[in-house]
């Protein structure tokens, strides 16, 4: 074909630039998320939502959240167990979960997710 | 949602019409737990016209610093040190440069001399809300022009379209403001910080009245002085805010614009 | 055809990678501003909008004035223009990227740039604005580009393209008068609250945009083997010269209107640009810079013998350049914030980080133009032979 030495060693540069996150990683195993609950959430049994039901709907429930109490006004949550909260990522949320780095780092990091919440949403203050 | 039964109902209803103040003190003579799921039916009622009275006579330079350090205490709003980029909700400024249309030379000595507080006026017809291209500035039923941090994309429309100048915008983190000058930064942990690059202001403490609580401004002029500042709703005649209106002479900024301020002034 | 923007002398190229080394220092500077905000620009709580801003301001009548060379030839079937509508629609595409550009680095959040579109508000003049420029960018595209090909095809355009055409003469007016209304409906501004700030826009950009297109014109004759004509920069030159003289006539109108009511909301913008406020006066050697450049091309432009000679027609267009770039690239925007709604004075200067950024704006937007205009010109160059 022509340019046969162009084209070729085009791919195979392409190919190296693309594969990069491969290569820079081999051999490290990202750490396992292990996020650990806090004695006051253990003691309370259940977040706002049943734990699957956090765990897959959490972004979503927190986005309708924001939507619904700046702009609605609606700031109370009825969960289906009946019980009311205070839409609050801050104040709410995390009350329990008041380690940032124990509990929502760690599956964040893992899926290499920067959510900009804690841009103006202040995490609660970590000991050590 | 959540459900109230028609006795709740009853109560608020009761409470507030004999209070003539959308439900605050009515909803804190409740208990707490009935309260909240109360509350957000309370104040979610539309028709309302949230509006507040500076009675200026009783306003002194103590008070006037508290409003300010109490707004800002509250908001976590830091003090960056300069005037190219500070960040302020509620301020002072003397009577000519709150009044910039009212000029008078030989304007009384009492009024010459003082600071009038100002901050954003929630008009009736705000420019600001028209101008901003994602509504990230809107006017909400009961009346307050509401900010969503969310949404702002701080092309800052909205501040060229202000009249009164009311609207700041983080030039930089907020959070990264000198320490020196903000020692005990975040001062509120229940409310958040803003991020760079977003515009804030004033938002008559949508947050306390959610929680049945008057704006911080007006609570911490009420302490030193009962009467000093009036918050209330404007449609209801028989307001403490409206019988104060009607009462004695006030003035607000800029009406010829069309804006209807609905910051009040009571000289 | 993009092939024809491979081929080029040492000089094309060596020009590009000029352009892109003022385009990748700015974009390096942006990263900066990006990671620590607008604070490292010059604007401030009271003048919010800055350099960025007049900058778009200006290129939007630049944009605009491609509706002189496009209006003359389809509408009036003006024959010789025909060598010159293509320069006119890519300059316009040249300037609407840059238009673009300057409003991206001037949000404060520029990863929510989508929410225009997504939470539109009809109400907001911006989001017109987003409309209108965007409407006009790939109008200018789509026909430049399907004129250009039909050309060098030796056939005629196809007919769908003809509706676009005529649909592009208004578009052009009303991109201007969409970006006047930015500023003209703000109550609180006494500047720009005027119904002649449209006029006025659309004036200046009439004289400016032609002039620019004159002395591009006459670059693409040096370098190249394709010369536009010179009967068709008289005529531009005219254009320059009618849309220069309602220019400054709308200047003066303002003049009159703030200082015979001697309104002190309408004069003391006037009066901080051109003499000083209070002792703040940054800008008023640019002010009288810009009326005594104006004074210099009306002059060149009036006089037919210097309207007609290339030599001062070059100096007039620079001087028309020069003028209508500081009143409505600084002057205008900067003149709307001073004094404060407070009646206070807080000046305004643009940093040298800002300066770094916008000319990588500038640079891009020359980048996109050489392309353009490399096109251009070969494709005539190929099809003269």
């Amino acid at each position: 074909m022509y340019d046969r030495g162009k084209i070729v060693t085009g791919i195979v540069i392409g190919l190296l630039l693309f594969l990069f996150p491969v290569f820079y990683n081999v051999g490290r195993a990202a750490k396992e998320p292990d996020p650990v609950l806090t004695d006051k959430a253990k003691q309370a049994k259940e977040c706002v939502e049943p734990k699957a039901f956090m765990k897959t709907e959490h972004m979503k429930m927190l986005d309708e959240w924001r939507q619904e109490v700046v702009r609605d006004n609606l700031r109370y949550y009825k969960s289906t167990s009946g019980k009311t909260y205070y839409k609050s990522l801050q104040t709410t949320c995390m009350d329990c979960h008041s380690s940032k780095t124990k509990f929502c780092d760690q599956c964040h990091n893992y899926m290499a997710v920067a959510p900009y919440c804690w841009d103006c949403h202040i995490a609660p203050k970590e000991n050590g | 949602m959540m459900a109230m039964d028609r006795r709740q109902f009853l109560k608020i209803a009761g409470l507030s019409a004999l209070l003539g103040l959308g439900g605050k003190t009515a909803l804190q003579l409740l208990a707490p737990g009935e309260a909240e799921a109360a509350l957000e039916q309370a104040t979610t009622i539309a028709g309302k016209k949230w509006g507040m009275a500076l009675d200026v006579t009783l306003l002194d330079e103590e008070i006037m610093s508290k409003c300010i350090q109490a707004c800002h205490t509250y908001y976590n709003v830091p003090n960056i040190g300069n005037s190219k980029e500070e960040l302020k909700w509620i301020w002072k400024e003397t009577y000519d440069h709150s009044f910039p249309g009212q000029e008078n030379e030989y304007q009384a000595d009492k009024f010459k001399a003082r600071n009038f507080l100002l901050l954003c006026n929630h008009c009736t017809n705000p420019p600001c809300c028209r101008a901003c291209p994602t509504k990230a500035t809107w006017k909400r039923e009961d009346g307050i022009v509401m900010m969503d941090m969310h949404r702002c994309i701080g092309c800052r429309f909205c501040m060229a379209a202000c009249p009164y100048g009311a609207r700041s915008f983080n030039w930089g983190d907020p959070r990264l403001a000198p320490k020196a000058l903000n020692p005990n930064f975040p001062t509120n942990l229940e409310i958040p910080t803003r991020s760079k690059g977003v515009v804030e202001k004033c938002q008559f403490c949508a947050e306390r009245l959610a929680k049945g609580q008057m704006p911080a401004c007006v609570e911490a002029a009420n302490q030193i002085k009962p009467g000093s500042m009036v918050f209330g709703d404007l449609e209801v005649s028989d307001s403490k805010i409206r019988k104060l209106l009607r009462a004695r002479y006030s003035i607000r900024r800029k009406p010829e614009l069309g804006t209807g301020p609905n910051v009040y002034y009571i000289l | 055809m993009l092939d024809k923007a491979l081929k080029g002398s040492p000089i094309y190229w060596g020009w590009l990678i000029v352009l892109l080394g003022f385009i990748g220092t700015g974009f390096l500077v942006y990263l900066y501003q990006f990671q620590e905000g607008l604070k490292i620009t010059g604007m401030s709580r009271d003048v919010s909008w800055g350099f960025y801003i007049g900058q778009f301001t200006y290129l939007v009548g630049v944009a605009a004035s491609g509706v002189m060379v496009v209006l003359p030839y389809y509408l009036h079937d003006y024959k010789a223009f025909g060598r010159v509508t293509i320069l006119g629609e890519f300059l316009a595409v040249g300037a609407i990227t840059m238009c673009l550009l300057f409003i991206m680095v001037d949000l404060g959040n520029l990863p929510r740039l989508l929410n225009v579109i997504l939470y539109p508000n009809p109400t907001s003049i911006l989001f017109w604005d987003m409309i209108v420029l965007n409407g006009y960018l790939f109008l200018n595209i789509i026909i430049g580009w399907n004129v250009l090909s039909s050309e060098r095809k030796g056939i005629h355009y196809p007919a769908w393209v003809t509706p676009l055409i005529y649909i592009s003469i208004p578009w052009a007016f009303s991109i201007h008068t969409v970006t006047a209304f930015l500023y003209a409906g703000l109550p609180g501004r006494h500047y720009w609250l005027t119904a002649i700030m449209a006029a006025r826009f659309l004036s200046s950009a009439f004289c400016s945009g032609p002039a620019i297109l004159i002395l591009l014109c006459l670059i693409v004759r040096k370098f190249t083997k394709f010369d536009p004509g010179k009967d068709q920069i008289r005529t531009l030159s005219s254009i320059v010269a009618y849309a220069m003289i309602l220019n400054v006539f709308f200047f003066l109108l303002e003049m009159f209107t703030a200082f015979y009511s001697q309104i002190p909301g309408h004069m003391h913008p006037i009066v901080y640009l051109f003499s000083g406020l209070e002792g703040h006066g940054k800008l008023v050697p640019w002010m009288w810079t810009a009326a005594c450049f104006a004074v210099l091309a009306l002059v060149l432009l009036i006089v037919p013998a210097s309207r007609r000679n290339e030599k001062t027609l070059i100096l007039a267009c620079i001087s028309v350049f020069i003028s209508t770039w500081i009143d409505k690239g600084f002057g205008l925007v900067i003149g709307g914030f001073i004094p404060n709604p407070f009646e206070k004075i807080f000046e305004y200067w643009p940093t040298l980080p800002e300066v770094v950024i916008s000319l990588g704006v500038w640079a891009m937007g020359f980048f996109v133009l050489t392309v353009l205009y490399k096109i251009a010109v070969s494709v005539k160059q190929e099809v003269a032979a």
